[in-house]
């Protein structure tokens, strides 16, 4: 069954490595992939419920697994200069639509998106969310999948004043897959985007998030963990840009790295020059569990205001042997050590998380991952 | 009992450990003096299996079960507790969850029945009580900005949980004040067992007059130089080691 509107993929378009924002992650795996069209896909006999309601994309498409109403979904008019964006533009048919009317808190619900298909595929959806003055949401968004298939969804967020968004997400995909998400976020005054991303699937991924603080004591959080094993690469790339006075940013990244796995964290601060007093916090921390795997860290901050408060640290270490050798000696054996210490340099990335059910997924997403090991 | 014979260590190329002798049997305490750099340390370590220490000759058995062949876990389920010189601090994780899990970790080693949340907590506010901590220690972060004689009094509320039959306490003295130092003394006292031996490393004699020792030994140079009564405790305490290295 062909998708009305679907075309091949153009895949000179993809960034490369030549790009300064992409120096880190070679997309050349990808560009030599010939990925036709999703077929329709199953949905898993377990989709991910929670209890709340959910919107389910199976292979790109609107699943009647869904529990919220099939959105409308107007046709994108790509107006930035991100390549992976406008790809999605050209292809994208679907999508979450969400409208939070001012002053209304819309509780919490699910995402999910699963691919599944024999052949390569690729499946781009476009998201959009509005949230009115002073409204709330929490969306839990989860990505899974299996076999090859390349996931490139895109996130339009816009936070009107006062406005609170919560965006948790599970990057599970396939192990043989490309997950590349792109999520731009606008907030207002007072507004806030709290974003946590536990980076933990695909072959090969990049979460790049563009957060731009538009109006006074706008906020973001960015924080991520990224667990990667075996020729994973996982990279978590951030932008945010201070565009009015005394707006805040957080953001705690911790990788764990395994085998031959490659972490990459690059972080960009922008401040303008009329956002003074604002107050920027960075820190990126990577736990090496093997000599093969590598991380790479790069913190970059434009600051063009006079009475700022930047700070970005970052450390890059192995386990820390006399911790384990004082679990041991207590009698926790050496693998539960090891998994109780990685949770614990976990810890404050996940704290950030306030939300009960999300907070259950990445705790039991990180038991699975150390299991797995 | 705890049996050491001949034990010798190094750690690279340099040898620590030179032919230690030492037996405790249940129910005794044995107290460990000795100079700065003696080897002390590094016994209670090669006892507790720590890595990075070349055991060349000797052997160790605790209740007859070869204890160099163990891992430190299969040690500590054996009975075996270490009282740490400089306690290791753990960011992130919840003293109350760690200490839970050590002692779930032992009993399931044990084959006995694992403790719930609910019945741990009750047991470790005991404890807690017993040792004169305040109850906040639970919620904080293994040692993580504990004073130095707070952190030895968590290693003491370790061993009260675990309930060890040989307890190795290396300076666990050092940097207490007075009051501390009775608790850790209670203690210790308390777990006083026919079933129960101690090794306590200490350089003040000021520890043995609350802990009575058995027998009190100097360890020199990686050695055992000398063993004796309580009484000679105070001999060093008046004349140091400077008189017993040539003996
Ligand atoms: N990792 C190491 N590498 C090299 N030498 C070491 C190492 N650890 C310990 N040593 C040396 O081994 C010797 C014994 O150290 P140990 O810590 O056992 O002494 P100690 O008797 O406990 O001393 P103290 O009374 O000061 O605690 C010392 O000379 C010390 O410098
Ligand atoms: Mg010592």
């Amino acid at each position: 069954m062909a998708i009305p509107g679907w075309k091949r993929h153009d895949m000179t378009a993809l960034p490369l490595k030549k790009l300064e924002a992409w120096r880190y992650t070679d997309l050349t795996p990808l560009a030599e992939i010939n990925f036709s069209e999703a077929g329709l896909g199953v949905a898993p006999a377990a989709l991910p419920d929670l209890g709340l309601p959910r919107a389910v994309f199976i292979n790109g498409r609107y699943s009647h697994a869904s529990t919220l109403p099939m959105p409308e979904f107007s046709p994108v008019h790509e107006t930035g200069d991100l390549p992976l964006a406008q790809i999605n533009a050209e292809s994208a048919q679907a999508g979450l639509t969400i409208d939070v009317p001012d002053g209304v808190d819309a509780g919490a619900i699910l995402l999910v998106s699963h691919a599944s298909g024999e052949a390569p595929f690729a499946v781009h959806l476009r998201h959009r969310i509005h949230l009115g003055r002073g409204a709330s949401l929490t969306i839990i968004d989860i990505a899974k999948g299996d076999g090859l298939y390349w996931h490139n969804p895109v996130m339009d967020i816009r936070l009107e004043a006062g406005a609170k968004l919560a965006h948790y997400r599970l990057q599970d995909e396939s192990r043989a897959a490309f997950g590349l998400a792109t999520i731009r976020a606008h907030i207002e005054a007072g507004a806030a985007y709290e974003h946590f991303s536990a980076i933990i699937g695909a072959r090969l991924s990049r979460t790049e998030i563009h957060a731009t603080l538009m109006g006074e004591e706008a906020a973001a959080h960015l924080n991520a963990v990224q667990l990667l094993n075996r020729e994973q690469h996982g990279d978590f790339t951030t932008v945010v840009a201070h565009r009015a006075p005394c707006c805040a940013s957080r953001q705690t990244v911790k990788s764990v790295l395994s085998g031959l796995a490659r972490g990459v964290f690059q972080g960009r601060i922008e401040v303008d020059r009329i956002a003074q007093k604002t107050d920027g916090y960075q820190m990126s921390q990577a736990l090496l569990l093997s000599e093969h795997a590598e991380m790479d860290i790069k913190p970059e901050l434009k600051i063009y205001a006079d009475d700022v408060k930047c700070s970005h640290g970052a450390t890059i270490g192995a386990l820390d042997e006399d911790q384990v050798f004082y679990l041991r000696s207590r009698g926790i054996p050496e693998a539960q050590a090891r998994a109780l210490l990685i949770r614990a340099f976990l810890d404050d990335a996940l704290s950030a998380v306030r939300h009960v059910q999300a907070r259950a997924l990445f705790e039991a997403a990180i038991d699975t991952w150390w299991v797995s090991q | 009992m705890l049996e050491i014979k001949n034990l010798h260590a190094r750690i690279g190329d340099k040898e620590i450990l030179k032919g230690v002798n030492l037996t405790v049997p249940d129910g005794e305490i044995h107290a460990i003096m000795g100079p700065n750099g003696a080897g002390k340390s590094t016994l209670s370590y090669v006892l507790s299996g720590r890595d990075g220490y070349e055991v060349t000759q000797g052997e160790v058995f605790y209740n007859s079960q070869d204890v160099l062949a163990l891992a430190p876990e299969d040690r500590a389920a054996a009975g075996i507790f270490l009282a740490f010189q400089y306690p290791v601090e753990l960011p992130g994780v919840g003293n109350a969850n760690f200490l839970r899990t050590a002692v779930n970790a032992v009993r399931r080693k044990r084959g006995e029945a694992e403790m719930d949340a609910v019945a741990f907590l009750k047991v470790a506010r005991a404890a807690i009580k017993n040792l004169s901590m305040k109850e906040d220690f639970l919620k904080r972060n293994v040692n993580v900005g504990f004073s130095g004689g707070e952190k030895k009094r968590n290693e003491m509320l370790q061993m009260a949980l675990l309930q060890p039959g040989l307890a190795i306490l290396d300076e666990t003295d050092s940097g207490l004040d007075i009051d501390a130092l009775k608790i850790v003394a209670d203690g210790v006292n308390a777990l006083r067992s026919a079933r129960f031996a101690a090794l306590v490393i200490t350089h003040y004699q000021r520890l043995l007059d609350y802990i009575v020792p058995d027998v009190v030994h100097v360890l020199v140079g990686g050695r055992i130089i000398r063993s004796g009564s309580a009484a000679l405790a105070l001999e060093l305490e008046a004349h140091g080691y400077t008189g017993l290295e040539a003996a």
